[in-house]
This record gives structure tokens, sequence and C-alpha cells, in this order.
């Protein structure tokens, strides 16, 4: 008997985005090996002897047939091994586990402000199509994707850190409070929460609050495009106007006919959506000091320590095929025609 | 009622004028698409007369005269070095263009020829050059830009180089999808049983339809790539000093924001009116010239 149809959809996917992953580590292999700084000569100094480089070629495994490289790059990455950063003298991939909890609270608050505001924001779009709400939205939306993210978040930093004070400026959170509360999620205001110390949350929150909508005016920007666009497919479907035939309120008609047909779409695009916040958090935590996996990136690539780049690009870049994976599975799980 | 005699073009060059300036008064009557319009002929212009329009030379260094606020003599001030602000965003208007168009001139057709490629010959070829372009496809643009140029070095050059290497991907995409579509149609068969070799059915049948959606799809990324160029001359990843790059002058104006926040904020103001001239633009063209985005 066949597989079920979803099995094999679910298979198919996996081998699929284990084939893109060794894409990413090829890639990175080869960006590795574009450097113009030769790596034996960095390490033994160029008044080495030529005994002394060799020995150091073949110590790095330089000597050997790239292929060969490769596959000892392959299997050091499938362990987490992406060797150790010249800067912190550490080996990446702690770096990175130390790192990321702050990007991902970043991104988690920015992506949250976009659904609060962005999603309501398309479907009024749409549901005022053509009138002023819908212009709104629409202007709102083409600044939010035209804006230069750093340039916004030192015009914000500028008004309402340094001339007006209401927020926390630049990092996680004030010096003073700096491992006040013991890590238990990486996110600050869940663990000073479980601490119980009030404090520290409101001071985090004070500092959080700029960057995250600072990058939240993008996914704002995204999801009332998205939500704008699916809304107005579904309104124009005749079960809508079966709906208000049978005289269902209009924002029964919206909310629950509508709005319940999108939320798969509607989910698959809040996954993409965080791979691109991830990649504007390298802006973001730059101008903003916030030490989460884009500062690092940035901090590494202008010390020229390319195994904490190469790490953190490939981290970057398997989070995103690891969204897209959960992506494209969505539908075949919730909507029958996809399968 | 008498017929309006509608004139009909005469030679195929007749008729694609005729279809452009119609493409054009629509275009116009859509007031945002006008005003992507304005915003890009004004970036033209300022870069093509930055050198008459210009008060002072761009990289004049007056150390007497620095971080002087906005007014009549320098209309955005001045910078750290005493250079006048105004003048550097003309001549910076020049990188900016150069960017955009150079990353299009390579990334357009090199996405086109695989993407064609792709669809044409199906099979085996069609799965390894999707394959491959998935996997561009999985990096974020900016990361692996960054990665790209920090691993061959910083300059504009590598900057444009890296931008348009992790551009490539969406235009394989749309050409591919174009072409597979067309892969059966008759004419292609006819053309085939005409003794028409592959790379001639390639370049002078298929490539040509292909164009516009390419050439669309173009028109969305643009405002993408100034913010990603200038994204990376923000980082010291693009141009270099003293280059007046936009996002490069920003950087440099980033440790005076507090008390002389126009050498960080004027750049950066430029910089935003020239991706939306580009969005505007961009979102005007499609409504004009494709019926299925009209919604």
């Amino acid at each position: 008997m066949a597989k079920p149809r979803i099995v094999q959809i679910l298979i198919r996917n996996l081998a699929a985005a284990a084939a893109t992953l060794l894409g990413l580590l090829v890639v990175t292999f080869v960006i590795g090996r574009l450097l113009p700084i030769d790596p034996v000569l960095a390490a033994v100094g160029d008044r080495a002897s030529a005994d002394v480089i060799a020995q150091a070629r073949a110590e790095m495994g330089l000597d050997l047939p790239l292929y060969r490289q490769f596959g000892i790059y392959l299997a050091q990455a499938v362990r987490g091994d992406f060797g150790q950063s010249v800067l912190t003298a550490q080996p990446v991939i702690a770096d990175i586990a130390r790192v990321f909890p702050a990007t991902l609270e970043l991104a988690t608050a920015a992506m949250l402000i976009g659904l609060l505001l962005g999603v309501p924001m398309g479907v009024a779009g749409a549901v005022w199509r053509g009138r002023w709400p819908d212009h709104l939205v629409r202007i709102v939306g083409l600044v939010g994707y035209s804006v230069p993210i750093f340039w916004l978040g030192l015009m914000g930093l500028l008004i309402f850190y340094a001339k007006l004070g209401w927020v926390g400026g630049p990092g996680r959170i004030d010096v003073y409070y700096d491992g006040a509360v013991p890590p238990i999620s990486g996110a600050l205001l869940i663990d000073s929460l479980i601490a119980g110390n009030i404090t520290v949350f409101v001071n985090a929150f004070r500092h959080l609050v700029l960057p995250a909508s600072t990058l939240g005016l993008f996914s704002l920007a995204y999801l009332s495009r998205m939500t704008r666009g699916f809304m107005i497919e579904q309104l124009s479907g005749e079960y809508i106007t079966a709906a208000r035939i049978k005289g269902l309120s209009e924002l029964r008609v919206v909310w629950v006919h509508a709005f319940g047909n999108i939320l798969v779409p509607l989910v698959t695009v809040i996954a993409l959506g965080y791979g691109s916040l991830l990649e504007g958090s390298v802006l973001t935590e730059t101008v903003f000091s916030w030490p989460g996996l884009g500062l690092y990136i940035t901090h590494s690539l202008l010390s020229a320590d390319m195994n904490a780049v190469l790490g953190g690009t490939l981290v970057v870049g398997a989070v995103f095929v690891g969204l897209n994976l959960f992506a494209e599975m969505l539908y075949p799980v919730f909507d029958p025609r996809a399968r | 009622m008498t017929a309006v005699p509608i004139p009909i073009p005469t030679t195929r060059l007749a008729a694609a004028w005729d279809r452009a300036s119609n493409a054009f008064a629509t275009l116009v009557r859509n007031p945002l698409g006008l005003a992507g319009l304005i915003l890009i002929l004004v970036l033209i212009f300022m870069a093509g007369f930055a050198p008459l329009l210009a008060p002072f030379d761009p990289s004049a260094q007056d150390l007497v005269h620095r971080l002087l606020p906005p007014s009549a003599v320098h209309p955005f001030g001045t910078d750290e070095l005493g250079r006048d602000i105004a003048s550097r965003i003309l001549f910076g208007a020049r990188i900016t263009l150069r960017i955009v168009v150079t990353v299009g001139v390579i990334a357009a057709p090199l996405g086109l020829l695989i993407g064609i490629a792709a669809g044409y010959f199906g099979g085996w070829i069609e799965s390894v050059l999707m394959r491959v372009t998935d996997v561009f496809l999985a990096f974020p643009k900016l990361v692996l830009a960054l990665a790209l140029v920090s691993a061959v070095g910083p300059s504009l050059e590598n900057a444009i180089i890296a931008i348009a290497v992790t551009s490539w991907p969406a235009y394989t995409r749309v050409a591919r999808a174009e072409t597979v579509a067309l892969r059966h149609a008759d004419f292609i068969a006819a053309v085939k049983l005409l003794g028409a070799s592959h790379s001639r059915i390639l370049l002078r049948h298929v490539a040509p339809l292909c164009v516009s959606s390419v050439l669309m799809r173009l028109s969305l990324d643009m405002a993408g790539i100034v913010l990603t160029a200038a994204g990376l001359g923000f980082l010291g990843l693009g141009a270099q000093a003293p280059s007046p790059e936009w996002g490069a002058m920003m950087a440099s104006g980033r440790q005076y924001l507090t008390d002389q926040w126009w050498v960080a904020a004027v750049p950066g103001l430029a910089i935003f009116l020239a991706s939306l001239g580009f969005n505007l633009l961009g979102d005007g063209l499609r409504d004009t010239l494709d019926p299925r985005g009209r919604r």
C-alpha cells in the first residue's frame, strides 16, 4: 500500500531542505576560500621558513584536495563545530548560543507589533478597499518598505532617547542591572518576570521598545500588505455573498468567515517574515548596540574574523531553511486541496 | 453617431510606441506612480548635473567650518571635515544610480538565462539549476552579501558584485515560470521543425517573451537594491571614504547624532526618498502593465 500522501510530501520537503542546507555549506565553504589573506601565512607570519609553512599547511588540512577539505568542513559543521572565533577566543557555536536569544527576543517583539497592528490594518484596507483607510494602510506600508531601517533607528534614538528621554538607550539593559536576573529563557522580559524583579523588567522594556518598533515597522508593512491581499481574495468569494444574504452581521462575515480562511496563508507569511526580521536585525542591532547575532556578525566581519562570520551566516541560513520548511508544510497539513 | 477613427499602427515600431505611450498615460494618471516617476527623475537629474548643481567641491575639506548647521550657504550644513553636505548628496546620487543600474545589468540577464535554460530543457538540468537557485534564495540577501564582501574585501565594486550575486535568483524564478508555459507552444515546435538550434530558440524566441516579466520584477526590486547597498555602506563594507556614498555618510555622521543631527539625518533622508521613488514607480508600473495585478 502506498504511503499516505502527507508523508510523501513531508519526506520530499525534508529532502529538499537537506539539499538546500548542503548547498548553504558549499556556499560558505567557497566564501571561506575566497579570502585574499592566506590563512597559513596569517598563522605563522611571513618570515617563517618554507618548512614551517608547509607543516602549518598540512596541520590545517590545506594540502588536501578541495573535496576532502569540504568533507572535513561538512563533518565539523554537522557536529556544530564552526571553529574558534579569533575575537572572543571561544568556539563560534558557543558565541552564537550566547547571543541568539537577544535576537530572538527582538525579532519576536517586532513580529508581535507587526501582528497586532499590521493584521487589523490589512483587514481594514480590504474591507474599505479604495477608500481612505485603504490609502492610509498603503502609504504606511510603502514607508515601511522604503525607509532605511538604520536611519529610522538613529532618528528614533535622537528623538525619543537623546531629546525626550522617554526610552532606554542602546543595549538590552542598563549596565547596572546586567546579570541581575538568572538567564532561564534568554529573553530578559521573561526572565525578569520569572525572577519577580519588576525593576529589571521595566528597564529591559524601556530598552526594547525602540529597536522593536523600528524593526516592527517593517513587519507591519509586510503583514498589512499580505493580509490585505488575502482578505480581498476571500471577500470576493461567493460564500461571502451567501453569508451576507443569510443576514449575518458584517462583523461576523469579515472576522469569522473570511478571516478564518486566511489563517493558514497568514501563518505561512508570518513564518517567512520571521526570516526577514532576522535579516533586518543585523542593521537594527548595529544601530542599537543590541548584543544579538546581527551585532556579533558585524563586529566579527569588521575584524576579519571569518569563522565567526561564516558560522553566523550559516546559522541564519539554517533558520531560514527551517522556517521555509515549516511554511511549506502548513498548506498540505491544514488544506486538503494542497495535497 | 459617427465612429471616431482609431489610427491603426502600420509598423511594429509604431505599435510598440502606441503601447508605451498608453502605458505612460495610465502610469501618469496614478498619483502614487506619478510621484515615484518624479522622484526618480529628480534622482537622475541630480546625478546627471551634479557638477553644475553642487555649490561646493564634494571632497573639499574646510576644517574651520566643520559641523555647521544648515544655512543659506550650506543648505544641509557641513560634515565633520567641513565638506558641504548638499554637494555630497548630489554626487552621492551618481553612486546610488550606478549601483542600481550595474546590479540590474548583471543580475537580470544572468537570472533570465538560467531561468529560460531551466524551463526549456526541463529534466535534470531544470532540477539542478532550480536547486542552486533555491540555495541562494535560502540565504537572507544582506547576510550573504555581508559574508561575501567581508571575504573579498570592502569596496564599492565588491558590494555591487555581492548584491548582484544575491539578486539573480528572483529573475530565474520568473523566467522559468514563463518558459515552462511556453515550452510546448506551437510556435516553438514550428521553429524546431525549421531546424533552429537550442540556443537560437532560447535567445531569439523564448527570451524576448520573458523580458517584460523580468523587467517588471526588477523594477520592484530596485528599492531593495538601494537599501542593501546603503546598508553595506553604513556597515563600512561598501564605498569607502572619502566617497560621498549615502550609507557611508550616515555612518560617519553617527557619532555626531546628538548635537549635529543633520550630518546623519540628511543622507538617510536621501536614501529613503530614492527607495520610496523606486517602490512607488515599481508599484505603479505593475498596476499599469499587469492587468492580473490590478486588485
